[in-house]
């Protein structure tokens, strides 16, 4: 038997094939497509799977997209994909790509940006448009398995029709199962009390503390580099501990 | 194995090859950090240069501002796949630094601090000869806050991680110590040029 690097490897480092099973339309801008590998491996709510697509001619290129689904999806990774004008990869996947196609796909990586039950919660959870994915993970993880976990889902889109898995969520905050659901619509008004026709700010913070009750342990903010600075920068003026507040933030 | 449907945007053929395997050229300057950026003034900014646990030289921010000062143009790459070519940094070499401080390095080892919490480890031989520095203006400008204001450590030849935002000091060890993001699977050294982005790569 011949040793070669990839067997010293460490699995998830393998780049292997994957089949797009299921494409979803969640808004205008913003598709969900749902990849089955060869070989799926356990992931961490939160962490993401870098994505190669290559050329005819051998040119590759590479992009990392955080994984949506629930880690017990077994056999499936969600990825949520905002078309950007002017990328070269989301217009490809939302314009090109198909059910049946095979895209590469390694990982699941990311060790910080991370929930599990043994983490406990309660959770403050903010999402800035396409944000939402890593967070969704954990609300459907929180949801599945954490049961006592209290979570708020403070959601930031321009309009009620631009809120991604809106469907889902609104389902799962009428369950009442620790689990609600504020949005901060920045170009539309609130159809629900909790909700905000504005931007985030630090009384919309304040709100989402005081629906949670009690302090959170941790605080999840992931969006545009813009709208994680403006966040944090108001968790701060409230008093929020930067030690709790971990931040993934998108955007070339 | 090739993408059906996919051809790509090359990058312009008189840069393609400053550009590492599975990265692309970004004409921005994105930003990535693991938490809120912190809230560092002038007034209580400082640096430590420490050998192991002991206090080497402590300089504050006028005190740092009277070493030499260093411009270069570098190309610099980030983990998560994008490069921004000819970005100009101003800032103080670590061996002026070291000089300042009359410091040889006792140990081939180094771990960067942050005013964050953050840390990363660099080997020493990747510190001196002016590959680094302690970079305190970008592009002729000072560091906005989100990219590491008043000063970051820049390795630009190395995944830009290791070029830790809002340092508070640099600290001789005696083994190689993880740093933030070795620790969370990262590779322990991170040349672009040979894809070293995780740990087993």
């Amino acid at each position: 038997m011949t040793v070669t690097d990839a067997d010293t490897q460490a699995d998830h480092l393998l780049w292997q094939a994957a089949v797009i099973e299921r494409i979803e339309t969640q808004t205008a801008k913003v598709k969900s497509f749902y990849l089955r590998p060869q070989k799926w491996r356990f992931f961490r709510a939160g962490q993401h799977l870098d994505v190669r697509l290559t050329a005819p001619d051998g040119y590759e290129v590479q992009r990392s997209y955080s994984v949506a689904s629930e880690p017990g999806l077994a056999g499936l990774y969600e990825l949520v994909v905002e078309r950007l004008k002017d990328g070269e990869i989301s217009p490809f996947l939302h314009d090109v790509a198909a059910v049946g196609d095979v895209l590469e796909v390694r990982g699941p990586f990311g060790g910080h940006f991370v929930w599990n039950a043994a983490d406990g919660g309660p959770l403050l959870l903010i999402a800035g448009g396409s944000g939402i994915a890593p967070l969704m993970s954990i609300v459907r993880h929180s949801t599945a398995v954490g049961g006592d976990v209290a979570v708020v889902l403070l959601q930031a889109a321009r309009t009620w029709n631009d809120v991604i898995y809106r469907e889902e969520l609104h389902a799962l905050d009428a369950a009442g199962a620790g689990f609600a659901l504020m949005l901060s619509l920045s170009r539309d008004a609130a159809r629900r009390p909790q909700d905000a026709g504005r931007r985030i700010d630090a009384p919309l913070l304040e709100a989402a503390l005081a629906r949670l009750g009690v302090a959170p342990r941790l605080t999840f903010v992931c969006g545009s580099n813009p709208f994680v600075e403006a966040v944090t920068g108001h968790l701060l003026d409230l008093g929020f501990d930067p030690q709790t507040v971990r931040t993934e933030r998108f955007g070339w | 194995m090739a993408t059906r449907g996919f051809t790509g945007r090359r990058p312009a053929p008189e840069v393609a090859d400053r550009v590492p395997p599975g990265q692309s050229i970004t004409q921005g300057f994105p930003v990535l950090s693991a938490g809120p950026t912190p809230r560092v003034t002038l007034d209580n900014w400082s640096f430590a240069l420490k050998a192991g646990p002991r206090l080497v030289k402590r300089w504050n921010w006028a005190e740092f501002c009277v070493l030499p000062r260093t411009e270069v143009n570098r190309d610099i790459h980030c983990v998560t796949k994008w490069s921004k070519l000819d970005t100009t940094w101003t800032g103080v070499l670590i061996d002026d630094l070291l000089a300042d401080a009359g410091l040889a390095p006792p140990t081939p080892f180094a771990l960067a601090h942050s005013y964050d919490g953050y840390s990363t480890n660099v080997p020493v031989a990747d510190l001196v000869g002016g590959k680094a520095m302690v970079a305190t203006r970008y592009a002729g400008n000072s560091l906005a806050p989100e990219h590491g204001a008043p000063a970051r450590l820049l390795v630009p030849h190395l995944y830009f991680w290791k070029s830790a935002k809002w340092i508070s000091g640099l600290q001789f060890t005696e083994r190689d110590e993880a740093g933030f993001w070795e620790l969370r699977g990262y590779h322990t050294y991170g040349d672009p040029w040979r894809e070293q982005r995780f740990s087993g790569n």
